[in-house]
Formats: C-alpha cells, sequence, structure tokens
C-alpha cells in the first residue's frame, strides 16, 4: 500500500481567524466527547451546588436577617443568585485540572508540534467547560424552582431580564475559567491543580454578597466583598431576577452591578487570556 | 541538494544540567539518520528542539527548509513527530484520535477520515480502532501514536525511540513501516539506544554523550571503530582453556581474552557465521567440551566504551571491579559482561 506521498505543504487552507474557529471548534468537540465519556465528574459537579442550595435554604434559612427580615422566604429568593454564581465559578478547578492533565499525559506535545492556531487548545477546553456550566445551571435553576425560588419576588423581572441574569453568570464562568487554565499551565499535576483551582474561590465566593447581607459585616470586609468582581455578577444576577436583599451600597459595582459585571469579566479574560497562551506557547514540560 | 533537518550549535540548558552543549546534525533528504545515545544523551532534547517544541538556548535549525525558530507553524505543518512517550487522549477511540488530529491539519471531514482508517489498517489497530485508548495496551498506544505523526504524509518525520515498548513482531513490522517510508521520499530522524536498531534502519549514525555529538558515520564504519564482531566460547572443562585458546588464535584479527573464572574465550575476529562454524570444527578437533559459543557484534555498550571510554549506562569506574554475575541467563547481563571484560582487558 502506498501510504506516503508526500502532500503536506507550508500553507493552510484557513486563514488565521479561520483556522483559529476551526481549531478552537475540534478541540472543544473532543473535550465535550471527554466529559460524556466520564459523566461522574459532571454529576459530582451537580451534586455539590444541589447541596448547597437544600443546606443553606433549610439550614440557614430561618436564622439570616437579610435587610430588615428574617423570613425564610426571603432568604431562600436572596440565596439563589449567590449559589448560582458560586456554580459557575467552580470550573475554573475543571479547566484547570483538564489542562494540567493534557501537559501531564504528553497531549499538549502533540497539540504543540501541530500547526494549530494559538490558544485554541486553551480555547477549546475553556467552551467546553462553558457547555458543561450552562447544563449545570440549568439543572440546578430546576432545583431552585423545585425548593421554592420564585424570580421576581421582590421586583418586577421577564424572560429578558432573567436569561440576561444567566448570561452573566455564564461569562463570570466562562472569565474564572481562564483563571483555571493559567492554574492548569503552572502546577505540575492534575491534582495540585484541582485543589488549587478551589481554594481560594472559597474566600472569594464567602466574602461576598452571595450569601449573606454585606451591609452586616465588619467595614474592611464589607469593602472588600461590594468591589469584589463575583459580588458584582451576583448583585447584577439579583436585580436582574428581580430578587431581593440588592445591596444598598454606594460603592460603584452594586451602583451598576450589570455594568461592573460586564466589565470584570471581560477584564478577567482579557488578562488571563493573555498570560494563559503566553505560558502555553512557552511551556517547556 | 540542501539538508532536510539541519542543526547547528544547539544549546540547551535547564538549570545546571547543560543537556545539549552544542548538537551539530544533518541529515539529506530522503535518509535515515539514527540518533544513538544512553540515558541523558540529550536525544529527546534534541528533537524537541528541531519540532518546535523547546527553544534552544542558542544555534540554529531547519527542517524542510524552513527555519524552526524563526517561523515554527511553517515546520509544524511539514513534519510528523512521535515522541518519547505516547501522547494519545485516553478517552477517545483510536479513530477519533486520528481524526482529530487530521482535522487539526485542517484536512476537510472526510479525508481526515479516511485516512484515519488507512493508518489503523496499517498499523493493525483496524480491529480496535473504535475502543477507547485508555484499554489500548502500551504497544497500541505507542503505534497509534505513531500513526498520528503520519497523518498528513510529512516529507520529515521525527520518532524518538518508535520501538521501545513493542513485541518482537510489532517491532519488526515498525520496521517495515519506516522503510516504505523512506522508499517514498521520507526523511527520517529516529533515536534509539540499540545499535542493531541504528544499523538496521539507518544510513548515518550519530553518537550523542553528554549533548555532543561525539561520532558520526556508517554503521558498519562505527563498528569498525570499536572492533568488529567476536566469537565467544565457555569452555566447559577449565582445564582446556589454554589449549582451546590455541584451537582459536589463527582466526583471530587480535589478542583473544580469556576469563578464567567464567572459562570465557573472546577472540576478535572477521568473517561471520561461516568462522563460527570453522572454530566450532577446532575445537571439536581437540576434543574440547563447550557449554557455549557464539558470534557477538558489538552492543551499544561496546560503541560507547570505545568513543569515550566509560560505559553507556552511568559512572567510569565500575566495570574494572569484580565479576558479580555467574549465569549467562539474559542479554543485559550478557552485555554487562562484555563490558567488563573490555575494560579488564585495557
Ligand atoms: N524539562 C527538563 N527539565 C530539566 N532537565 C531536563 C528536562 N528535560 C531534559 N532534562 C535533562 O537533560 C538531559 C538530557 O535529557 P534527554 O531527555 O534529552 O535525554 P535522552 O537522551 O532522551 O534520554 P533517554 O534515553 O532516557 O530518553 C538529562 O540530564 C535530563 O535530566
Ligand atoms: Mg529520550
Amino acid at each position: 500500500m502506498t501510504v506516503v506521498h508526500h502532500e503536506a505543504s507550508p500553507e493552510l487552507r484557513l486563514g488565521r481567524l479561520g483556522g483559529l474557529f476551526h481549531d478552537t471548534w475540534v478541540v472543544a468537540l473532543r473535550n465535550t466527547r471527554r466529559m460524556l465519556r466520564i459523566p461522574e465528574i459532571f454529576m459530582f459537579g451537580l451534586l455539590q451546588p444541589i447541596m448547597f442550595v437544600v443546606l443553606f435554604t433549610y439550614v440557614f434559612g430561618g436564622s439570616m436577617k437579610i435587610g430588615n427580615t428574617t423570613d425564610p422566604n426571603v432568604y431562600k429568593n436572596f440565596l439563589m443568585a449567590g449559589i448560582f454564581a458560586q456554580t459557575v465559578t467552580f470550573a475554573t478547578a475543571g479547566a484547570g485540572a483538564g489542562i494540567a492533565e493534557d501537559m501531564h499525559k504528553g497531549l499538549v506535545d502533540r497539540f504543540r508540534s501541530l500547526p494549530m492556531a494559538r490558544g485554541a487548545v486553551l480555547t477549546g477546553r475553556t467552551v467546553a467547560d462553558l457547555v458543561q456550566t450552562a447544563l449545570t445551571l440549568v439543572v440546578l435553576a430546576g432545583v431552585a424552582l423545585i425548593v421554592g425560588w420564585r424570580p421576581g419576588s421582590m421586583n418586577p423581572t421577564d424572560i429578558g431580564r432573567i436569561l440576561g441574569g444567566f448570561g452573566l453568570l455564564l461569562l463570570l464562568g466562562y472569565a474564572f475559567t481562564w483563571i483555571g487554565a493559567l492554574i492548569g499551565l503552572s502546577v505540575r499535576t492534575p491534582e495540585a491543580a484541582t485543589s488549587g483551582g478551589l481554594i481560594w474561590l472559597f474566600p472569594v465566593t464567602f466574602i461576598s454578597n452571595a450569601f449573606v447581607d454585606s451591609s452586616q459585616m465588619t467595614p474592611w470586609l464589607r469593602h472588600i466583598a461590594e468591589w469584589n468582581p463575583f459580588s458584582a455578577t451576583v448583585q447584577a444576577a439579583r436585580k436582574l431576577f428581580g430578587d431581593p436583599g440588592l445591596s444598598q451600597s454606594h460603592a460603584w459595582p452594586m451602583q451598576h452591578p450589570v455594568w461592573a459585571s460586564l466589565i470584570y469579566s471581560v477584564l478577567i479574560i482579557v488578562v488571563f487570556r493573555t498570560f494563559a497562551v503566553r505560558k502555553y506557547r512557552s511551556a517547556e514540560g | 541538494m540542501e539538508a532536510a533537518i539541519r542543526a547547528e550549535g544547539l544549546v540547551k540548558t535547564f538549570g545546571d544540567v547543560r543537556a545539549l552543549d552544542g548538537v551539530d546534525l544533518e541529515v539529506p533528504p530522503g535518509t535515515v539518520l539514527g540518533l544513538l545515545g544512553p540515558n541523558g544523551a540529550g536525544k529527546t532534547t534534541t528533537v524537541r528542539c528541531l519540532t518546535t517544541l523547546l527553544r534552544p538556548d542558542s544555534g540554529t535549525a531547519h527542517v524542510a527548509g524552513e527555519d524552526v525558530l524563526r517561523h515554527p507553524d511553517r515546520v509544524r505543518r511539514l513534519m510528523g513527530l512521535s515522541g518519547q512517550f505516547a501522547a494519545v487522549d485516553e478517552y477517545l477511540t483510536g479513530r477519533e484520535n486520528l481524526v482529530m488530529v487530521g482535522r487539526l491539519y485542517q484536512m476537510p471531514r472526510r479525508a481526515a477520515r479516511a485516512r484515519a482508517d488507512e493508518l489503523l489498517e496499517w498499523f493493525n489497530l483496524a480491529d480496535a480502532g473504535d475502543r477507547i485508548t485508555k484499554n489500548y495496551s502500551g504497544g497500541m498506544r505507542r503505534r497509534l501514536d505513531l500513526a498520528a505523526a503520519l497523518v498528513v504524509r510529512p516529507p520529515v518525520m521525527f520518532m524518538d525511540e518508535p520501538t521501545t515498548g513493542l513485541d518482537p513482531r510489532n517491532r519488526l513490522a515498525l520496521w517495515d513501516v519506516i522503510k516504505s517510508l523512506v522508499e517514498e521520499g521520507t526523511t527520517l530522524l529516529l533515536t534509539t539506544q540499540y545499535l542493531e536498531e541504528a544499523d538496521h534502519l539507518a544510513d548515518d549514525i550519530a553518537v550523542v554523550d553528554h549533548g555532543r555529538v561525539i561520532a558520526r558515520g556508517t554503521a558498519d564504519k562505527l563498528k569498525a571503530q570499536v572492533g568488529g564482531e567476536r566469537v565467544e566460547v565457555v569452555v566447559r572443562d577449565p582445564a582446556r582453556l589454554d589449549d582451546a585458546r590455541a584451537a582459536l588464535v589463527r582466526h583471530a584479527q587480535g589478542e583473544p581474552v580469556v576469563n578464567e573464572r567464567m572459562r570465557r574465550i573472546t577472540v576478535p575476529v572477521s568473517g561471520g557465521a561461516g568462522l563460527l562454524a570453522e572454530a566450532i570444527r577446532d575445537l571439536d578437533a581437540i576434543g574440547a567440551e563447550l557449554d557455549d559459543i557464539g558470534l557477538r557484534r558489538p552492543t551499544l555498550d561496546d560503541v560507547f566504551l570505545s568513543l569515550t571510554g566509560h560505559a553507556a549506562e552511568q559512572g567510569n569506574g565500575e566495570g574494572a571491579t569484580t565479576e558479580g554475575g555467574d549465569e549467562d541467563a539474559d542479554a543485559a547481563k550478557d552485555k554487562k559482561k562484555d563490558r567488563k571484560d573490555r575494560v579488564s582487558q585495557r
């Protein structure tokens, strides 16, 4: 059989931008396929926020003061945007571990030896994570509705605003997967990427308005919480969902949460994507 | 004609380790260069520098006429790489892995699929093509990785220890693959730790040690440098060693070496199998009973010893100490003994 007649050429079919989209698509498909073959990861990723919804609703529900009420129903509606936001940020660990594993298993060498668009391996991974995050959010929103979350319970909303809220949540999740990508490229093992991708998320998501009314924190903590990029998205989602417990703070991100959320997320993407792609290209693993 | 692979003065350090210390290579189009060297010699580092995975600290490299440092993307379209460790996605099937690689070369989907089928067939993986590679054996993964390197029919190929981990049948099959690639004009750089393999596949051999090319030439030339083949005889009765030695001396190309403890005589020869038969007849004629007789070819260890004065694996003095083993059990031990004999011979 004739297997080689040299067809390879130094030119590629697609241009620069076309190549980036094409390669990203191929890598995203590959990662999505992997996720389908290891459904445990998705399942556990789903179980954790569901547990949070149930525990926070029923355990903390009666003792949390939102504004000037401790009505568990108010807390329930307050809580959901916070849990959604925390859930999307946990995609960070998945992205980091996935990329660290690709490095570890030598797959990154295979990719780097191919004439791929720069950044396609990482972008493909983050896009696949975005799909997974979106699925997680759909299921989680269903659970939230079951336990009694009612968008519009405080302020009027509509389907467009609700979708807008989820859009901002997804954008935040996407931004955080780029942080995960950089972590994954910087550590030596996939295990380190998982724990390294998670631990710092606890202070970021708890020193915020996600689970408690930040106006009741000590002043220095309150300032951190109100300027925390994560809080901006929580506040924006709450606002768009018509949920109770909006922060009344004069801090700019709390006054203009939708803009703040957009700006923060885009900024995170630009900064971390730049560093991650640079690190990927110079990785000498 | 311009070289298909050319490296000049490649230097690469990792902290204190000078992995490459000025590597120069030149591979004419359509030929095979075997990069031969012990663990840690710098073979993989050389391959990684040439395949755009690693940026050398200094030096230049060209592959298929393209500058590796200046136009890595152009080089990537013209070369195939199979690294030392198989790089395949565990959760994709063999076929999906190959199609993915084809797609990343921007082959149309249909062409990528057809090519994947062809390669699976070629590498004896057709039956396993639809299983996820996590359950492949090491040798199967290795073959899939080699197939992935051939997806675009690249004019220049790099294979880092391609036969490590293959069983004898698949090793021979891979040798055939390599030969047909070369027949069709592919330029190949392969690394190996076995002189025999380099001998069989390569037009030219470059011996690497401590990040430098310390010798270069055809297998015959290197072997001649080492001293060529020799007949090795193990005599049953130690008392007959001298008689046996006397019987063999007329075949010797140099001084026979006697190891009394091992009851072994090593005779440098030239003349191959026919000579072996003569030696057996001569020993038979004097009635010397033998435990073993064989023609030994130089091993990588021998080449190293002769080129560098130190053994391939590690350290310098180790070989000169007492004889350790007493069984000719396995090849590794055999090799070691060869080395020790040579050391004590000096
Ligand atoms: N990424 C790295 N970081 C630090 N040191 C490295 C790295 N890669 C290689 N080295 C060192 O460089 C030297 C050459 O290594 P290289 O992998 O090129 O050897 P090799 O000839 O391929 O050996 P082997 O036969 O074991 O594959 C070794 O001393 C090795 O420890
Ligand atoms: Mg190596």
